[in-house]
């Protein structure tokens, strides 16, 4: 098996330079790749598209990037966490596309699976649709929408193996498996990394072939935006 | 006049043995908490959790585990997760039967505007323009009017738009009205509200017909 064993977040972000297009899986700050995103912080790469569900908040996730300016644009569906965010993008600082949920994620997948283009009806007769070519599908009416790829993907996954096979956990899910198919680079930290042979081939959420750099994180915070508890 | 909980209630009793259902934040979250004894139901979070369970205990608290309103929750005996990639499919794909959510404008044709208000802060369609282009059933739990008494339900709507005639319901604090072809046809009204309150609120067509029963919760 090939090893895609680096050693740190550090390694695994070699190569990433200013001005690229990044794909940060997540869903809010909910399976966030923490210790790349420190990495990011301490590069202090510049001009960088970030396409990411949410923009984290002031103070975590992609809202570190966003204090330190290092956002020129962000490609999202929902981002309404965070102030700082907010204050960039009234005096035109940051640029910001924004995208229905499902169609981001579809246009990610499109992006991993080579599909240039794909129908949907989201969006439709919306702001979202305007200039874009519509079509009549069984009297629908659809909307094209293109492929989204990245420079460099970073994922973050419960269990990896050497090889790149990775398993997540619960809704810390979301979008990472799309995302690790979509990086010209894929970086994955995960929680515990395994040689390859212990995880049952079964229960590979992404295969290893999409994967090319992984190591092990360390000192996950994963802060809750939301606790929400029942006392019964 | 319904309170929030009184609209989610008055929802709850659309909800049908077997569905499966995504609710919106806000009130329709509100509606897992009225359904029928008898009625089982599957909740789908579109962060990818099918079979939502309630709140965690605070021992049971994990990160990993959050719904679409990013609140901690639980799974139940039957729950799956999956990617959004998945989850999003299945709302395309019409699989999901019932989907509840939140509106600022209704229109009579059963358009929907419920995520941008020019000139203020944009924070985007998260799922919802995904879920109303597709779901097989829309119903919309909102108020009548505005703070300062402005209709919301309208002949068409003035806030950009999340979907095209897409609403079939809506339960506001005031009535239960269906979208047709002709506009909102009254259906029940709620308690201490009569007929003519409702049409002072509604500046869309407003359809009435026969006598129009109270809501009974």
């Amino acid at each position: 098996m090939i090893n895609k064993v680096v050693k740190d977040a550090a390694e695994a972000c070699k190569g990433i330079e200013d001005g690229m297009t990044l794909m940060l899986g997540g869903f809010g700050l909910c399976g966030i790749p923490e210790n790349s995103i420190q990495e990011l912080l301490r590069l202090g790469v510049k001009n960088l598209t970030c396409i990411s569900n949410n923009a984290g908040v002031d103070d975590f996730g992609i809202g570190l990037l966003l204090q330190q300016k290092q956002v020129k644009k962000m490609i999202s569906s929902y981002v309404g966490e965070n102030a700082e965010f907010e204050r960039q993008l009234l005096t035109g600082e940051l640029e910001v596309d924004l995208i229905p949920q499902g169609t981001l994620a579809e246009r990610i997948r499109a992006g991993g699976a080579g599909i240039p283009a794909f129908y949907t009806p989201a969006g439709y007769g919306t702001e979202v649709g305007e200039g874009k070519e519509a079509k009549e599908f069984n009297g629908k009416m659809y909307l094209l929408e293109e492929w989204l790829k990245a420079d460099f993907a970073i994922v973050k996954a419960w269990k990896g193996d050497t090889a790149g096979n990775l398993i997540y956990k619960g809704t810390a899910r979301n979008f990472n498996p799309m995302m690790a198919t979509a990086g010209k680079i894929t970086i994955a930290e995960v929680e515990e990394l395994v040689p390859a042979g212990e995880l049952d081939p079964n229960m590979i959420h992404t295969p290893g072939i999409f994967v090319q750099r992984i190591f092990q994180g360390k000192a996950y915070e994963k802060r809750i935006e939301q606790r929400t508890v029942r006392t019964v | 006049m319904l309170d929030k909980h009184g609209i989610a209630k008055r929802i709850a009793k659309e909800v049908k043995n077997g569905m499966y259902v995504n609710l919106g934040i806000g009130i329709p979250t509100l509606v897992a908490n009225y359904i029928p004894e008898g009625i089982e139901v599957v909740l789908q979070s579109e962060n990818g959790l099918l079979g939502m369970g309630p709140f965690p205990t605070e021992a049971e608290v994990d990160a990993d585990m959050i719904n679409a309103g990013k609140q901690t929750i639980t799974t139940l005996p039957g729950s799956s997760i999956f990617s959004s990639a998945d989850s999003f499919g299945m709302i395309r794909g019409e699989h999901v039967d019932l989907t509840i959510l939140g509106a600022m404008e209704v229109s009579e044709n059963g358009d929907i505007a419920n995520w941008k208000i020019p000139g203020k802060m944009v924070k985007g369609m998260g799922g919802a323009m995904d879920l109303v282009a597709s779901a097989k059933n829309i119903i919309v739990a909102m108020q009548h009017t505005s703070k300062d008494g402005q209709s919301k339900l309208l002949k068409s709507c003035t806030l950009p738009l999340t979907g095209l005639k897409c609403v079939k319901k809506i339960v506001t604090d005031l009535a239960v009205l269906e979208v047709t072809d002709k506009g909102f046809k009254l259906l029940e009204r709620a308690p201490g509200v009569s007929v003519e309150d409702i049409q002072k609120a509604t500046e869309g067509t407003l359809i009435i017909e026969g006598e129009i029963p109270e809501i009974q919760l």
